[in-house]
């Protein structure tokens, strides 16, 4: 229980479902903020609070977990990582797979419960030979399967999501109707462990803002970063270059190169890619049939269009070939993949074209 | 029915308390008017006053009520070092044990960080008793640069009581502080015999209403007040008398001194009983701060191989009320300073819970948990090895 009011619901009605329910609010902080600024942050004292007076109206047991530790190895240090190689990782995907399904998921099993239910809005359905797969959810606007995709079998099988038949609007109007006062509390957004919002900033207090040449495609240098990981694939402001193009056209960042410290800017056009390849697959369900094609949608971004595509898979590898090309996509995002509103499985984008 | 091992965290009132408490919070009159009310207000609150001296041994005028033994306790450090550096700027040492409840311990950090203590923590021997020999050295070495000295009477985690006669001779004529929140109305505490220059006593941990507690405080010694106003209690502390709490604190206390001697002994005889059947249904469990001179009614231990959440989460579900010694504002558990400071380890630390017994304490509840604390622990084993930390 985050403190908001998807959580709260979704406890409430596990327990009218007629599950023995306790409610647990994740300490993911070591040394949490008193108050809640605007939209951000996951982690402060007030959000507990919330969380346990929520617990108290539902009349459920309510206990605060430590995992700041494993949010810290797992989400945040692997958040910089990534940074620092180059890519643009998910860290809402990455807490769900390390976190919230495994973490809790193993710890809750061990003190003898049967899953973890929470306020994502997907929806789970078990088909007539008990073969348990995950969907989207009703309310398209809230859809939380994207990030939910890197749940495999065996944390789906421990997984309940009680909200993904509901749309948000109604969902509050339960929460009020159940006396929540969190009722009209903000949606959470951006990554809540950088409460300022700045994930340039935040990444350069972390890794340096050691400056480097923005070159174009042909290797002239155009500008000077402070930082190259600061950049993201398809960002057009912000880059301070001091070469204009020849006929005044914008440029975009196209690549990022740790290595070299180097950013590469270009066309509009030529971010455009139309093949998507993905490493370490997780399935969500059955793995698809190896090796020919399938057809289905990819998505990309946790609120981005279902993009038509015909995908290829083994056992290592999704690749996507998108039927429209797509501008800009950063190598350590999620690549999703559906079957009409079912989550095939995902995959981390190593490589575009 | 749930089972409450939680006694020192806070204890039940005991019925004449609460029956007290009851009939004078009805009662109009402020007691530092002159007039009838006021008077007859003022009245009660100087018998209980009385009665609370006589009880720890101290004068009545000796006797400040506060909000809190927190409060008290912020009186005292904050009070003795204040004074001590407008005598002498030189004399800003503090030593304090290294186990302090956190109302001695933050108190004399925000003095460090903001006032310019030095501070010296006497470390504590693996029996959960203070180390003399440090004391000894430290006295003999700072002698003219120390404020104030404070040793818990007794520990609120572990129980074990401490030497304070012998504190107070080394100290001399350095002021000694003692928090005596957890042995007031358990154990014997007489001030004048200790010789302690301030002693904290608290009244829900024995029975009484919260929100009172008193700080003793030795005849013509002088305090910084930290709360500034009417100047109502010895004009050191400052606050309208609350005069029904007061009185319902002196008839605990009165209840809990009188029936110490039989208390101790059955409570003290439920705690073995609750130490055997752990030991046997658990022999690889270790028992923390068994020294000579204990509290009746405080168990600690240490159970390899599990986190204390998990342990306090299964007991919660089996209706049995433990804890450990603190959680931070969020709620977190942390790995116990006190257990820390005798010698374990922080994963041994974050594997330990404390059962506290009182009055209303039956063998019946400690068989109960002797029944289930094996699966309970083997639950929270399971949970601790599919742990990142694990």
């Amino acid at each position: 229980m985050s403190g908001g009011v998807d959580s709260a619901v979704a406890a409430a009605r596990a327990v009218d479902a007629g599950h023995d329910v306790i409610g647990v609010h994740l300490a993911l902080s070591s040394n949490p903020q008193k108050y809640r600024s605007g939209a951000r942050g996951c982690c402060t004292i007030e959000d507990s609070h919330d969380a346990r007076r929520a617990a108290d109206v539902i009349g459920i047991p309510f206990y605060i977990w430590d995992m700041a530790e494993e949010f810290h190895e797992g989400v945040v240090e692997n958040f910089i990582e990534e940074y620092a190689q180059g890519r643009t990782p998910n860290p809402c995907l990455r807490c769900n797979e390390k976190i919230k399904f495994q973490a809790v998921l193993d710890r809750a099993a061990a003190l003898g419960y049967d899953a973890v239910a929470t306020g994502h809005y997907a929806q789970m359905k078990i088909d007539e030979n008990g073969v348990r797969s995950m969907y989207r959810a009703v309310d398209p606007l809230k859809d939380q399967s994207y990030v939910l995709a890197v749940l495999n079998e065996k944390q789906l099988a421990g997984a309940m999501f009680p909200l993904g038949d509901s749309h948000k609007v109604d969902v509050r109007k339960e929460a009020k109707a159940r006396g929540l006062y969190v009722a009209n509390k903000p949606d959470s957004h951006d990554i809540c462990f950088i409460p300022s919002g700045n994930n340039a900033g935040w990444l350069r207090d972390r890794l340096g803002s050691e400056s480097g040449p923005i070159v174009d495609q042909d290797g002239n240098t155009v500008g000077e970063h402070q930082g190259a990981y600061t950049y993201t694939i398809g960002q057009r402001r912000g880059l301070g270059l001091s070469v204009p193009t020849v006929d005044g056209s914008p440029r975009y960042v196209l690549k990022i190169e740790p290595k070299t410290n180097t950013v590469v800017v270009g066309a509009k056009a030529d971010l455009a890619i139309s093949r998507i390849v993905g490493e370490k697959p997780i399935w969500c369900g059955a793995m698809p049939e190896a090796g020919v094609d399938h057809r289905g949608f990819a998505q990309i971004r946790a609120h981005g269009a279902a993009l038509p595509c015909s995908y290829v898979v083994t056992e290592s590898s999704i690749t996507a070939t998108l039927d429209e090309p797509l501008l800009g996509l950063a190598r350590g995002q999620g690549l999703v993949i559906y079957d009409g509103d079912r989550v095939v499985g995902s995959a981390t984008v190593s490589d575009t074209e | 029915m749930a089972i409450y091992l939680d006694h020192a965290a806070t204890t039940p009132m005991l019925p004449e308390s609460a029956q007290t408490l009851i009939s004078e919070a009805t009662k109009v009159g402020n007691a530092s008017s002159l007039h009838l009310f006021g008077r007859a207000a003022r009245k009660g609150v100087e018998q209980a006053r009385e009665a609370i001296a006589a009880l720890a041994g101290a004068d009545p005028t000796e006797v400040i009520f506060t909000a809190s033994g927190t409060e008290a306790n912020n009186l005292a450090v904050k009070g003795f070092y204040w004074k001590s550096i407008e005598n002498d700027p030189q004399r800003n040492v503090i030593v304090v044990a290294a186990f302090e409840h956190h109302a001695i311990l933050e108190p004399v950090q925000w003095l460090a960080e903001h006032e310019g203590a030095d501070l010296r923590y006497i470390p504590i021997n693996p029996d959960g008793v203070i180390d003399l020999n440090y004391l000894q050295e430290v006295v003999a070495s700072e002698r003219s640069h120390i404020a104030f000295i404070a040793v818990m009477h007794s520990n609120n985690e572990i129980g074990t009581l401490q030497p304070i006669a012998e504190v107070v001779e080394i100290a001399g004529d350095i002021p000694v502080h003692t928090d005596a929140v957890q042995s007031f109305g358990k154990v014997d505490f007489d001030f004048a015999a200790l010789g302690v220059t301030s002693a904290t006593l608290s009244s829900h941990k024995l029975g009484g209403p919260l929100g009172v507690a008193a700080l003793l405080l030795a005849h013509g010694e002088d305090l910084t007040p930290i709360l500034h106003g009417g100047g109502q209690e010895r004009d050191i502390r400052s606050g309208t008398i609350n005069a029904p709490s007061i009185l319902a604190f002196a008839t605990a206390a009165t209840i809990a001194c009188a029936a110490s001697e039989e208390n101790y002994l059955r409570i003290k005889k439920l705690r073995d009983s609750l130490r055997d059947q752990i030991a046997s249904a658990l022999p690889d469990a270790t028992f923390n701060g068994e020294s000579q001179r204990c509290l009746p009614g405080i168990l600690n231990v240490t159970f390899p191989g599990t986190e204390s959440d998990s342990l306090l989460l299964l007991l919660d579900n089996a209706g049995i009320a433990a804890s450990t010694g603190s959680a931070c504002s969020a709620g977190v558990q942390r790995a116990s300073h006190v257990l820390m400071a005798i010698g374990l380890s922080e994963e041994q630390a974050r594997s330990s819970i404390r059962f506290s017994l009182g009055v209303t304490t039956t063998q019946e509840d400690i068989d109960e948990v002797g029944r289930t604390i094996g699966a309970v622990v083997k639950s929270a084993q399971a949970a601790f090895a599919v742990g990142v930390r694990g």
